[in-house]
C-alpha cells in the first residue's frame, strides 16, 4: 500500500510543470500574443454617449472609432483620420448664410460646417444585434439566454454615415444622460431643441426625428454644423462620443428582459474598433479580442525625431493590431499586482509609492533610473508628464483672499511663493511631479520652457534653473499687503485661513500637516476643515469655502481647455461652471475669447502668453503640480510610447510571447524543500506529543 | 415546529421594515438625490440640468418619505422610500444606479465567496476541533500550555498579515500557487488554496481556544468521570461522550454564520481578486449607489435572522430537551 501512495504521487510530482504551478493562466495560453492587464475599479459606463472616465475609456477606446485620432508618435499632437477618408472639410458661414473663405475672423462667424467623409467597406465587430432574428426574441428565447455569448448568430454590417447622424442624436436624449449634452447644447446647432422634443420619447425613437444640426449628405457623408467658431471642435470628433452607434444596437437592448441578465449597451459594446469584447464580466474578467472584421489599419510611418533609432518605426507600415486577445483581471490590491508583474504574469505596470524604492533610484544629477533587480529582469521604464494641473485654489469671492485688490492679490503671491511645492512632490510623490509655471502642461501648444515660460512672481531664473523665491520675498509681499509677520491687523492675532480638504483621513494628514506648515513659515494659520466629498461639492457651489485644491485633466490638447477654468462666464458660483475658484477679469475674459476661437499661430501664441501673465499676477491658483506618470514594462511588450491624448493605442502595441514564455519558465521554479522541513519539523513536534499521550494511556490511578 | 417557524417570519417583517427605514435614513442623511447625481454623472462639465434629468430618470425627483403634494395614499406611495424600498420586500432588488440588476449580480458573486467561505469554515472547523481536543487530551502538560501561548500569538496577529505574509512565502518566494485571481470551475482550486489556508491558519488561535473550553468544560461532568469508571481509554471518552456534548454549542455557533457566509470576505476577496461579495457593499457605499447598500443591507438582515432562526431549529435537533413551539 505504501509503495502503491508513494508511486501516486511520483507520478503526480512528475507530472506537474513545476514552473506553471503559481501561473494564474491556463497553460494552452501560454505561447499566444495575449496582452494581460487589469483593472482596479469596474467601468460604470461602456456606452460612448456615456462614458467620460480613463478607466472605461480602456476598454471603448479600442471597441469605438470616432473619425479622428491622435498620432501615435509626433509630437505635439497631431490629429488623423482614422474611418474618415481625410480630416473634415471645414466651411464657415456669416448670417446670411454665405459662405466665408480665407482668413476668418470668429465674429464674422455665423456656423461652420464640419462635412466629413468616411472610408466606404468598414464592418461592425460580430454582433447578435445585426441578425434581425435576435431583434425579434421571445419571452422564452430570452429567458433561455444568461449572456451575449448565447446567441447561436452574430452577423455585421456596413459602418454607414447615418450611424455617426445617431450617436448624435444620442448625445442628446435627455435618457441617456450624456455627460457632455450640456456642452454639446452651446454648439450643435438644434441640440438643445432636439433634447426637449426627444425628452419622453423612446430610445429608439430618435432615429426618425431630424437634429437640424446634423444632417447625411451620402451613404458615407455627413455635416455637423457648428454655432459661431469653435476651433476646438475637432478635438471632440476624435474622442468616443462621436463614434458611430448602429441603429440596431438601441433596438436590440430595448428588448424586455435583457437588461435584467445585464445585457445591456453599457455593458456589450458594438463598434468597429480593432477588438471587441467577447467577455464582460466586471466583477472578476474582461477580454477583448481582435475584430475579425478589422479594416485596414497599418502602424504609423513616420515619427518625431529620435523614434527611429528608439525602434518605434521598426513595425511601420505593418498591418495592425499585432495583439490578439487583451485579458483584464480585476485585482484591486497593490501589492499582490506588483508580484504578479514580477512574476511576469501582467506584462505592465504602474509604480505604487510602496513598491517605489524597489523600483526607481536616482541618479546624481537628479535624474531617475530603473534599480539593478528591475534592469536585471530586463523591465523598460517610461516617464510622461501628463496634461494635467493640480493647484490651490483661493475662491475670488472670500473676503480675504479673493477680490481684485492689491492687498490680496499680495497675499495670494505670498501664500504661492510660500507653498514649496517642489518639496511636496519630493516627499509625497516620490519626485513624480513637476512643478507648473503657469496654467498649461509641458507639451500643449502655448507652453514655454525657460526662462520665458517662468513665472516671475514666484521663482528666479538662477543659473539657468528655476529657484522658488526666499520665504523673505513671500514676508515682504505679506507685510505689503497689511499682515506684516502673518498678523491680522483686525484681530492683532496671527492671519487665520481656513483650507477645506475631503482627504483628511488618516493617509492624508502627513500632508494636512505639511499645509499647516507652509502657511506656519508666513505665521499665518490654517485651519483644515475636513470635509466629505458631497458638502465639499456643495461648499464650492455655495461659495462658502476658502481655500482648497483641485486638479484638472485635459480632454484635448488645446489650451483653451485649461484657460476656460478661469473664464468669468464658468464661475461656479453664479453660472454652475468649472471656474471652481470664481475668477472674473474684464482683461482675461476679452483675451481668452479672442483666443479660443482663433486658429494656432504666433498671434495665438502671443495671446496664450499674454493670459499666462494675467494669471500669474493674479494668483487665483497657486500652482501646484502636473504630475509625472511612471509605467514598468517587461522586455517583450514592444512598441511604446506615452500617448496621453490617444485612447486607442493598443493597436500599435505589440507582444513577444515567445520571450514572455521562457522569462516566466526561468523565474517560476517552484521551490518544495522549505515544505518538506516544515512537514519534518510537524512529525518531530509530535513524536514526543505521541510519547505523551502513549505515557498517559498507561497511567494507573495512583 | 411549523408554527413557531411561521410566527418568527411574521416577526421578522416589522424588524426588516425599520431596517429599511434606518438605512434609508442613515443613506440620505449624509448623500442627497444631487449628490448622487453628481456622483454618477462624473466631475467634468455636470450642469444643472443634466443633475434634474439624471434624479427625473432615476426616479429621485420624488420626496423623500412623505409626498405632501399627493393625494390620499399616493402621499405615502409617491415617495422615494415607498418605490424604491418597498419592492425588496419581494425580493427583487431593482436596478443599480449605474444600470446593472442587482440580484444578477448577488446570484453571480455569491459562488465565489461560497467558495472560498465554506471550505474555510469547514476545514477550519476540522482543525480546530482537533487542535482543541488535542490541548484537552494533553492538558495539564507543557504540550498544552505551549499550544495555549502558540494560539494566544496566533490570535493577536493581524488578518491582514497573515495575507501578506502568505502571498509572499507560499505565492512570491515558493512559488507553489497563483499570488491572486479566480477562475470558475475546478480551474479555481489553485486559486483557492492559499486563501483557505491563511483562513484556517489565522482562525485557530480564536477557534482552538473557544473549543478547548466547551470541552474541558465537558471533561468535568459526571458522566465523563462515570465513562472513565467503565475503563474507556481517554480516546474514547473524548471523542465518544465528550466530543459529542461539546457539539450542541459548537453547532449552534456554526448555524448562525451559515447563511453570512453569502456575503463574503472584503479583505480577504480584495487581496486575492475573488470576484465575490466582499466588497460589493463597501464599493457602493463609496460610489452612492442606493440601490446596492439598501439591497446589500436587506439581504443581510434577512440571512441574520435566517440564521437565528435556523439556530433554534438546530438546537431542537441535538438537545432533546429543547421543543419549539
Amino acid at each position: 500500500m505504501y509503495k502503491f501512495f508513494l508511486a501516486i504521487f511520483l507520478l503526480f510530482l512528475s507530472s506537474c510543470n513545476v514552473s506553471q504551478l503559481n501561473n494564474p493562466y491556463a497553460e494552452t495560453e501560454t505561447n499566444l500574443s495575449i496582452l494581460y492587464s487589469s483593472f482596479s475599479e469596474r467601468p460604470k459606463h461602456l456606452d460612448p454617449a456615456v462614458s467620460y472616465s480613463a478607466n472605461e475609456n480602456v476598454f471603448i477606446g479600442q471597441i469605438y472609432e470616432p473619425p479622428f485620432q491622435y498620432h501615435y508618435l509626433k509630437r505635439p499632437y497631431q490629429l488623423e483620420p482614422l474611418t474618415a477618408v481625410k480630416m473634415p472639410d471645414v466651411q464657415f458661414f456669416n448670417k446670411q448664410g454665405d459662405r466665408i473663405k480665407g482668413e476668418v475672423s470668429a465674429d464674422k462667424v455665423a456656423y461652420t460646417d464640419y462635412i466629413i467623409e468616411i472610408k466606404p467597406g468598414i464592418q461592425y465587430q460580430p454582433h447578435p444585434a445585426f441578425i434581425e432574428a435576435n431583434r425579434k426574441l421571445t419571452a422564452t428565447q430570452i429567458e433561455s439566454i444568461e449572456e451575449l455569448g448565447d446567441f447561436s448568430q452574430q452577423g455585421t454590417r456596413e459602418l454607414i454615415a447615418e450611424d455617426y447622424i445617431l450617436q448624435i442624436k444620442r448625445l442628446a436624449h435627455p435618457k441617456i444622460q450624456s455627460p457632455i449634452a450640456g456642452v454639446m447644447k452651446n454648439y450643435i446647432e438644434g441640440f438643445a431643441e432636439f433634447s426637449q422634443q426627444v425628452a419622453n420619447k423612446d430610445r429608439t425613437a430618435i432615429t426618425a426625428i431630424a437634429l437640424s444640426g446634423v444632417e447625411v449628405l451620402g451613404r458615407y457623408r455627413y455635416k455637423i454644423r457648428i454655432k459661431g467658431k469653435y476651433p476646438q471642435f475637432k478635438f471632440w470628433l476624435a474622442m468616443p462620443f462621436f463614434a458611430p452607434m448602429p441603429w440596431e444596437a438601441d433596438v436590440f437592448y430595448q428588448q424586455q428582459g435583457l437588461s435584467d441578465k445585464n445585457i445591456t449597451l453599457d455593458w456589450f459594446p458594438i463598434g468597429t474598433g480593432p477588438y471587441y469584447l467577447t467577455e464582460n464580466n466586471p466583477n472578476q474578467r474582461m477580454i477583448m479580442t481582435k475584430n475579425p472584421h478589422y479594416h485596414s489599419d497599418f502602424y504609423p510611418t513616420e515619427g518625431e525625431e529620435g523614434d527611429k533609432e528608439k525602434g518605434l518605426l521598426a513595425d511601420a507600415g505593418k498591418a495592425i493590431p499585432f495583439i490578439d486577445k487583451v485579458v483584464y483581471i480585476l485585482e484591486k490590491e497593490n501589492i499582490p499586482y506588483w508580484n504578479k508583474f514580477l512574476q511576469g504574469y501582467f506584462d505592465a505596470s504602474g509604480i505604487s509609492s510602496n513598491s517605489f524604492d524597489q523600483a526607481i533610484q536616482f541618479t546624481g544629477s537628479g535624474g531617475v533610473q530603473l534599480t539593478e533587480s528591475m534592469k536585471e529582469q530586463g523591465i523598460q521604464l517610461q516617464t510622461a508628464v501628463t496634461p494635467t494641473i493640480y493647484y490651490m485654489g483661493f475662491n475670488m469671492l472670500d473676503s480675504v483672499v479673493g477680490g481684485d485688490s492689491e492687498r490680496a492679490r499680495k497675499l495670494r503671491q505670498a501664500v504661492s511663493i510660500a507653498l514649496d511645492y517642489e518639496e511636496y512632490i519630493s516627499i509625497f510623490m516620490n519626485g513624480r511631479g513637476v512643478a507648473p509655471q503657469g496654467m498649461l502642461p509641458p507639451g500643449m501648444y502655448g507652453y514655454q520652457d525657460g526662462k520665458a515660460g517662468m513665472n516671475p512672481y514666484v521663482y528666479d531664473w538662477v543659473k539657468g534653473k528655476y529657484q522658488r523665491k526666499s520665504i523673505e520675498t513671500a514676508e515682504k509681499l505679506l507685510a505689503e499687503a497689511g499682515y506684516a509677520n502673518g498678523v491680522d491687523p483686525e484681530t492683532s492675532e496671527a492671519l487665520v485661513l481656513y483650507f477645506d480638504s475631503s482627504s483628511v483621513t488618516a493617509d492624508g494628514r502627513p500632508q494636512m500637516n505639511w499645509y499647516r506648515k507652509q502657511f506656519k513659515k508666513l505665521g499665518i494659520k490654517l485651519i483644515v476643515r475636513p470635509t466629505d466629498y458631497n458638502r465639499f461639492q456643495d461648499k464650492m457651489r455655495n461659495g462658502s469655502i476658502q481655500l482648497f485644491v483641485l486638479g484638472w485633466n485635459a480632454d484635448y490638447p488645446d489650451p483653451e481647455n485649461f484657460f476656460f477654468l478661469l473664464y468669468g462666464p464658468n464661475g461656479k458660483v453664479k453660472y454652475g461652471g468649472e471656474n471652481a475658484v470664481n475668477y472674473n477679469s474684464a482683461e482675461f475674459d476679452q483675451l481668452f475669447e479672442q483666443m479660443r476661437n482663433m486658429d494656432d499661430g504666433s498671434q495665438r501664441f502671443q495671446i496664450i502668453q499674454q493670459l499666462q501673465q494675467i494669471i500669474r499676477r493674479d494668483a487665483p491658483w497657486a500652482f501646484a503640480f502636473h504630475p509625472k506618470s511612471f509605467s514598468l514594462y517587461h522586455s517583450w511588450y514592444h512598441n511604446l510610447k506615452p500617448n496621453l491624448m490617444a485612447n486607442n493605442t493598443l493597436k500599435y502595441k505589440k507582444i513577444d510571447a515567445v520571450e514572455r514564455s521562457a522569462k516566466r519558465e526561468q523565474w517560476n521554479q517552484a521551490i518544495f524543500w522549505p515544505l518538506l522541513i516544515a512537514f519534518l519539523l510537524f512529525v518531530l513536534l509530535l513524536f514526543p506529543a505521541v510519547k505523551a499521550f502513549q505515557n498517559r494511556a498507561k497511567e494507573t490511578v495512583k | 415546529m411549523i408554527q413557531y417557524i411561521i410566527r418568527r417570519f411574521l416577526y421578522a417583517l416589522p424588524i426588516l421594515l425599520g431596517v429599511n427605514i434606518l438605512t434609508f435614513i442613515l443613506f440620505f442623511v449624509v448623500n442627497s438625490p444631487d449628490d448622487m447625481a453628481r456622483m454618477q454623472l462624473g466631475h467634468k462639465h455636470v450642469t444643472e440640468q443634466a443633475v434634474q434629468n439624471w434624479k427625473h430618470q432615476q426616479g429621485y425627483d420624488l420626496p423623500l418619505l412623505w409626498n405632501p403634494q399627493a393625494e390620499a395614499s399616493e402621499k405615502l406611495t409617491e415617495t422615494i422610500f415607498y418605490q424604491k424600498s418597498m419592492s425588496l420586500f419581494l425580493f427583487d432588488f431593482g436596478i443599480s444606479e449605474s444600470g446593472r440588476n442587482i440580484g444578477a449580480d448577488i446570484k453571480q458573486r455569491m459562488w465565489p465567496s461560497l467558495s472560498i467561505a465554506l471550505p474555510s469554515l469547514f476545514v477550519g472547523l476540522l482543525v480546530n476541533i482537533s487542535v482543541a481536543l488535542m490541548m484537552v487530551l494533553f492538558r495539564n502538560t507543557y504540550l498544552e500550555f505551549s499550544s495555549i501561548v502558540l494560539c494566544v500569538v496566533l490570535m493577536s496577529i493581524s488578518s491582514l498579515f497573515y495575507i501578506i505574509g502568505g502571498q509572499f512565502f507560499i505565492g512570491k518566494l515558493l512559488k507553489l500557487v497563483p499570488i491572486s485571481g479566480y477562475d470558475t470551475g475546478l480551474s479555481a482550486i489553485k486559486f483557492l488554496i492559499l486563501p483557505v489556508l491563511i483562513s484556517v491558519i489565522s482562525g485557530i488561535g480564536s477557534g482552538a481556544r473557544w473549543y478547548r473550553t466547551l470541552f474541558l468544560e465537558e471533561v468535568e461532568k459526571d458522566y465523563v468521570r462515570t465513562a472513565r469508571a467503565k475503563g474507556l481509554t481517554e480516546t474514547q471518552v473524548l471523542f465518544k461522550h465528550v466530543l459529542k456534548n461539546a457539539m450542541i454549542p459548537i453547532l449552534t455557533g456554526v448555524v448562525v454564520v451559515l447563511p453570512l457566509l453569502f456575503m463574503g470576505s472584503l479583505i480577504m476577496e480584495s487581496f486575492f481578486s475573488i470576484p465575490g461579495l466582499g466588497s460589493y457593499t463597501i464599493d457602493a457605499i463609496n460610489r452612492q449607489d442606493f440601490a446596492i447598500v439598501r439591497s446589500m443591507v436587506f439581504l443581510g438582515s434577512v440571512l441574520y435572522i435566517v440564521g437565528l432562526i435556523l439556530t433554534d431549529i438546530s438546537y431542537s435537533f441535538v438537545d432533546p430537551r429543547v421543543r419549539l413551539t
